[in-house]
């Protein structure tokens, strides 16, 4: 038998986070032990994670690391396995989680152990969600998910605290009943809860409408898409700069995530038959949300909204059925996992000094953070899609993607880039440039030696995803190759063009 | 060869911008200044090679990029006559502007930033013109707009430059969305964005229709559209020109390198660059020609009515980015390609030189404040009076060839399109010989009226100190032209107190005069030794279809009647005299027009009330939808939606209550209820 990376994948964590709450000690020491904890466990899931990704066989689309335990067969098994796009989201995953515990080192005092031990939770539940190819393993993860981001924004949070995790999980919660229904009905019809078996069995046309309605409801909320957004901009103000990283970071990406698993595959008839819906949601998500940023004053806002505005692209890029489009939405995915958890943690920086988000506050910090001045810029333009930034090779795929399919489509979505700039800019000027007459402004103090640490490896990675992003779409290839060929039967609208001499056709 | 040339400005940039306080301002300016002008020198052995040597185009593969599905692309070098002739230019100017900043910028603490981002630029616009496919053009253009960002806004501390920083990098971006759709459209057409195989195979989709937004269109005309927004948000073209005046609030140098010779006319190089493209499309070509006509018309007539020096250039840059628009249009991208090199030289020139008197006038900026500066002046005063004759086309100047080239082209194209440019670029010719010797006059000529400036003052007072200047880096460079808005209904001279109000000012140091001297002789020289390689019967073997170059087209210029030839002639002298008459010798003349044309003055003055409406339109319309569609956000959405569920839930909770009767029995039965129900759906699905 090989080494099950995948149980200690999930599980570590987990164990993890019993000991952090059961050691032994004085208060000081069980937090010292939390932190530490904490701390070395993300890298080691971090190192496992790179090995994953190492030892992954990117030529073929079938899912590896396999570990199946049937436990109450044919419904509910412990079978785990990844293919190249859970594997991305795992990597993802377990790379933002050590830079969250470092953010949280200091700036969380209150309840360590507790506050450690759920994320260390959220990272066996975000990890599962991923690997798990079993219907209800999948949604136990899926919906697990809820809890501890609950309690993260609810204990640990802000001064709405209350309001914003109820309504994250008031939102959240009504689109999962809709899915469960719908994953009762599929494994009573196909009599497995199988994912793998799952994806090539094909539910009637009239059938799949429903269900992939039920699982839009629930992806749909946690993508964000308009208009069930309302509960992003609140639960990020609330969160703790830590919980808005998880939250923009991954939790994001299992609305995409499920779009790709289950949607596209399994209702392959429904997905083209609806497009249309995802279509104006993700043109109507993109220019709304992008204005609403641009008059918030408040720094964690502006980026919620910005998040939403980019996840409409991969929604967008999703539902255009070509390679672009797909390998272009991923790449979002992981894209704006890594720049909006880094401007969250950007905005944590100044947070933790001057304990204010109000965007007003500040001003004129290249005066005196010109080191915390470059990462931002950068991440704000990473956000806006610089090429060489991976924000641009996600936007220019899925947009490319979008004229293949409908000029409509493309036209609205590339509003994005020029909005996108705007609300953006708009940010960094009010924040970064100035002049600032306040001292105590004045007197903070460039990044130190933990944040840097923090931040350069995202930046790294930024650049990486951008200028050689063939590391990352790689292991795309054939899983979206297989999802595409699941949608070929199911006629997608193409553009096409006329020769010249041949009439026109419609 | 090409790497190093193209990467050692990256590099530069790296290590002066990381390095930035611990490296100090002296490494960072050498080592910038020193990679640039190495850059230049393998420039030119590349475009002697390659341009004039005839050597063979290549292209040279870097790294892979972006591998999806049916899209290839690769970092990759291409280098051809069209890109020799970039290079020359960009590293050229690039290293003379990296020079001149050493004296310009001598009094600035953020220097190792500025070279930085100088550089940056340049290796951001070597990606551009190096690019052997639409996507890396396109990671050039946004690269040198990001540095043309940070550059307008190098004085981060002045709301003025952060507003005009913004503002170019926002309209070049609404530029950027044509630019995109133009390359996915491209890739849907001819699955690939790699030029050699677009412009190869740009003839055969000739005719060819799909469908845009919803409507049939010709494929061709649709594309060439598309990309040139883009071509008209960096070039500044009427309609997406508003940034351009704006980008003023950037030092200097900044202007004369990015605002004048290189950047703006990356949209003229793409434009040449996929010149088999547009040469499919009669349409497209019939739209660059009158855009173009109509943004040289409309930049020179503002022109004629700015009073900051510097806005003035800038307005001139963007009528004469007009004429390369219309030459290219006409069919002339030879002739475009022409005046974009010789524009380089004396434009740059004329910046510097611009340069060079706002760092003797202590940075007061108003030409209304200037006057008799030759005197104190004498070695600026030769170099802006070199770029001026050669800007406004004087006979055997750099500029005189191109702009001569550019007239014949559009006259001889025999289009509808052609004659209504040639007719507009006559007049915009004796246009820009008004405003340019305008210019040089009241800056030049004349008594001084210095003692008016507040710059001058300050100086005048004692403020002269390194200290003070170190302190207020850049002084207000930029912001006096509000106050100047707001003085502009008066006439020019009368209102400015004459005298020098006790102030010297000095000639600028050599690291400033030495860039001068060179561009001068280009200004000078460069038409006279290049128009027969850029434009002579033998064009063809120097392009080698690196630009499209039309045969009849040259002949037709050849033939062209005699009165064409001396059209621009008479255009300069009629400018300069029309200019000597108000300048120099009626001086109460300009007041005089201004009262008579009220209407037409203010209309100019506002620009033509471009600003106006946008802001309007655009900026204000987007902060009341964004508000609107926030309070939409909490207040039907919300409202509607957890709220009221919130709401709901708290009603029906008393309504629950009478349920929770705590009997027994009662709980019993709805047990019962719901076990029910949930065996009726289960239980014959189970056993199907």
């Amino acid at each position: 038998m090989t080494f099950p990376i995948l149980l200690v994948i999930v599980l570590l964590p987990l164990v993890a986070a019993l000991w952090v709450l059961l050691a032994p000690g004085s208060d000081d020491a069980r937090a010292a032990n939390a932190r530490i904890t904490a701390l070395v466990v993300t890298l080691i899931e971090l190192a496992l994670g790179i090995a994953l990704w190492l030892a992954f066989d990117t030529s073929t689309a079938a899912f590896q690391f396999v570990e199946r335990v049937d436990l109450f067969a044919p419904f509910l098994s412990w079978h785990l396995g990844i293919d190249g796009i859970a594997l991305l989201l795992i990597v993802l995953s377990t790379f933002l989680m050590p830079f969250c515990i470092l953010a949280s080192w200091t700036s969380i005092q209150k309840r360590v152990p507790e506050y450690m031990a759920a994320f260390l939770l959220m990272e066996t539940l975000m990890i599962g969600v991923f690997a798990a190819q079993d219907l209800f393993l999948f949604y136990l993860f899926f919906e697990g998910g809820l809890i501890p981001m609950y309690l993260i924004i609810g204990i640990w949070g802000g001064a709405r605290r209350i309001y914003a995790s109820y309504k994250f999980f008031l939102y959240t919660l009504l689109g999962s009943v809709l899915m469960l229904l719908a994953m009762i009905w599929m494994a009573s019809t196909a009599h497995t809860t199988d994912i793998p078996t799952l994806l090539t069995y094909n539910f009637a046309p009239e059938a799949q409408t429903w269900l992939w309605l039920a699982f839009f409801a629930s992806f749909a909320v946690k993508m964000p898409m308009w208009p069930v957004h309302t509960w992003l901009p609140d639960a990020h103000v609330e969160a703790p700069t830590a919980g808005s990283v998880i939250l923009a970071g991954v939790l994001l990406k299992m609305g995409g995530y499920g779009f790709v698993r289950f949607s596209l595959p399994m209702f392959p008839d429904a997905s083209v038959e609806l497009v249309w819906l995802v279509a104006v949601l993700s043109v109507v998500a993109v220019i709304y949300t992008s204005l609403v940023a641009l008059v918030q004053t408040d720094m964690k806002k502006l980026i919620a909204y910005s998040s939403i505005a980019h996840m409409a692209f991969v929604t967008a890029g999703l539902f255009v059925f070509n390679t672009q489009g797909l390998e272009g939405s991923i790449v979002m995915m992981l894209s704006h996992g890594l720049v909006s958890g880094a401007l969250f943690l950007c905005v944590g920086v100044i947070y933790d000094r001057h304990h204010t988000r109000e965007i007003a506050a500040y001003g004129g910090l290249a005066n005196n953070m010109p080191r915390y001045a470059l990462f931002f810029l950068l991440f704000t333009m990473a956000s806006v899609g610089l090429p060489a930034t991976s924000g641009f090779v996600a936007e220019f795929l899925v947009l490319l993607g979008t004229f293949a399919a409908s000029t409509w489509l493309a036209l609205g979505m590339t509003t994005g880039i020029i909005f996108g700039a705007a609300y953006m800019l708009y940010l960094y000027r009010r924040v970064i440039f100035g002049t600032q007459d306040r001292a105590d402004v004045l007197a903070m103090t460039d990044l130190n030696a933990r944040e840097l640490v923090t931040l350069l490896p995202i930046a790294a990675a930024v650049l990486w995803m951008g200028i050689y992003p063939t590391s990352f779409l790689k292991p795309l290839r054939a899983p979206v190759a297989n999802i595409l060929a699941r949608l070929h039967h199911a006629a997608a609208p193409v553009q096409t063009v006329v020769p010249a001499g041949k009439a026109v056709v419609k | 060869m090409i790497q190093l040339l193209v990467f050692l400005p990256l590099v530069a940039a790296l290590i002066a911008g990381l390095g930035n306080r611990m490296l100090g301002d002296i490494a960072a300016k050498a080592v910038t200044t020193l990679a640039l002008f190495v850059s230049a020198a393998l420039a030119w052995v590349v475009f002697v090679s390659t341009g004039l040597g005839h050597g063979a185009a290549y292209t040279l593969p870097v790294l892979d990029w972006i591998d999806s599905g049916d899209l290839h692309i690769a970092w990759a070098f291409k280098v051809d006559a069209l890109t020799s002739v970039m290079l020359v230019v960009i590293t050229s100017v690039s290293a003379l502007v990296h020079l001149y900043s050493w004296g310009y910028m001598a009094e600035d603490p953020d220097q190792p930033r500025f070279f930085a981002y100088l550089s940056l630029f340049t290796f951001a616009m070597l990606m551009l013109v190096t690019a052997d496919n639409l996507v890396q053009m396109f990671f050039g253009w946004e690269g040198v707009g990001l540095a043309s960002y940070l550059l307008i806004g190098f004085w981060y501390y002045k709301p003025s430059a952060n507003a005009a920083a913004i503002k170019a990098f926002v309209v070049n971006r609404v530029g950027d969305f044509g630019f995109s759709l133009g390359i996915f459209g491209t890739f849907l057409v001819f699955h690939t964005v790699k030029l050699d195989t677009i412009l190869g195979n740009a003839h055969a989709m000739q005719g060819a229709t799909f469908h845009f937004l919803g409507a049939p269109v010709d494929v061709m005309t649709c594309l060439c559209l598309l990309l040139f927004v883009g071509a008209m948000g960096k070039s500044a073209q009427l309609g997406l020109h508003t940034w351009l005046p704006d980008a003023m609030e950037g030092p200097t140098p900044v202007s004369a390198l990015i605002h004048a010779a290189t950047m703006v006319t990356a949209g003229v190089f793409m434009v040449c660059r996929l010149s088999p493209m547009f040469e499919t499309s009669a349409a497209a070509l019939t739209v660059v020609t009158y855009v173009g006509a109509a943004t040289a018309l409309f930049a020179a007539t503002v022109a004629c009515v700015q009073t900051d020096i510097k806005r003035v250039i800038a307005y001139s840059t963007c009528s004469q980015l007009g004429y390369m628009f219309f030459a290219a249009g006409s069919g002339a991208y030879g002739a475009a390609m022409f005046h974009l090199f010789t524009h380089a030289f004396f434009k740059a020139l004329l910046f510097l030189g611009a340069g060079a008197v706002i760092h003797s006038m202590h940075h007061e900026q108003d030409m209304r404040f200037y006057g008799g500066l030759r005197k104190n002046l004498p070695l600026t005063f030769a170099a802006m009076t070199i770029g001026t004759l050669s800007l406004t086309g004087f006979f055997f100047t750099s500029g005189y060839y191109s702009k001569d080239a550019i007239l014949e082209a559009a006259c001889a194209r025999g289009t509808e399109a052609g004659y209504v440019a040639f007719v507009v670029g006559a007049f915009v010719a004796f246009l820009t010989s008004f405003y340019s010797w305008r210019l040089a006059f009241l800056t030049f000529f004349g008594a001084p009226r210095w003692a008016g400036s507040e710059h001058i003052q300050h100086a005048a007072h004692g403020d002269d100190s390194p200290e003070a200047d170190a302190a207020h880096p850049g002084g207000t460079e930029g912001t006096n032209d509000a106050v100047g808005q707001e003085h502009d209904h008066a006439p020019v001279q009368a209102q400015a107190p004459t005298g020098t109000g006790g102030y010297h000012p000095h000639e600028s140091p050599w690291t400033m005069l030495l860039p001068l001297g060179v561009l001068s002789v280009g200004a000078l020289f460069a038409g006279f030794v290049f128009h027969g390689v850029f434009l002579g019967p033998d064009a063809d073997t120097f392009w080698r279809g690196s630009a499209f170059v039309h045969r009849d087209l040259a002949e037709a210029m050849e033939r062209v009647p005699a009165w064409v030839v001396w059209t621009p002639g008479v255009a300069f002298f009629l400018g300069l005299f029309l200019a000597a008459q108000n300048y120099l010798r009626d001086l109460e003349a300009p007041q005089r027009f201004t009262e008579g044309f009220r209407g037409l003055y203010t209309f100019l003055v506002h620009k033509w009330y471009f600003d106006e409406l946008y802001g309007l339109l655009f900026v204000r319309g987007a902060f009341a939808f964004g508000r609107l569609f926030w309070a939409t956000d909490r207040n039907v959405i919300d409202r509607f939606g957890p709220d009221g569920v919130t709401a709901v839930v708290g009603e029906s909770a008393v309504l629950a209550k009478r349920f929770q009767s705590g009997y027994l029995y009662t709980y019993a039965l709805m047990m019962l209820v719901g076990v029910a129900a949930a065996a009726t759906w289960f239980v014959p699905r189970m056993f199907q």
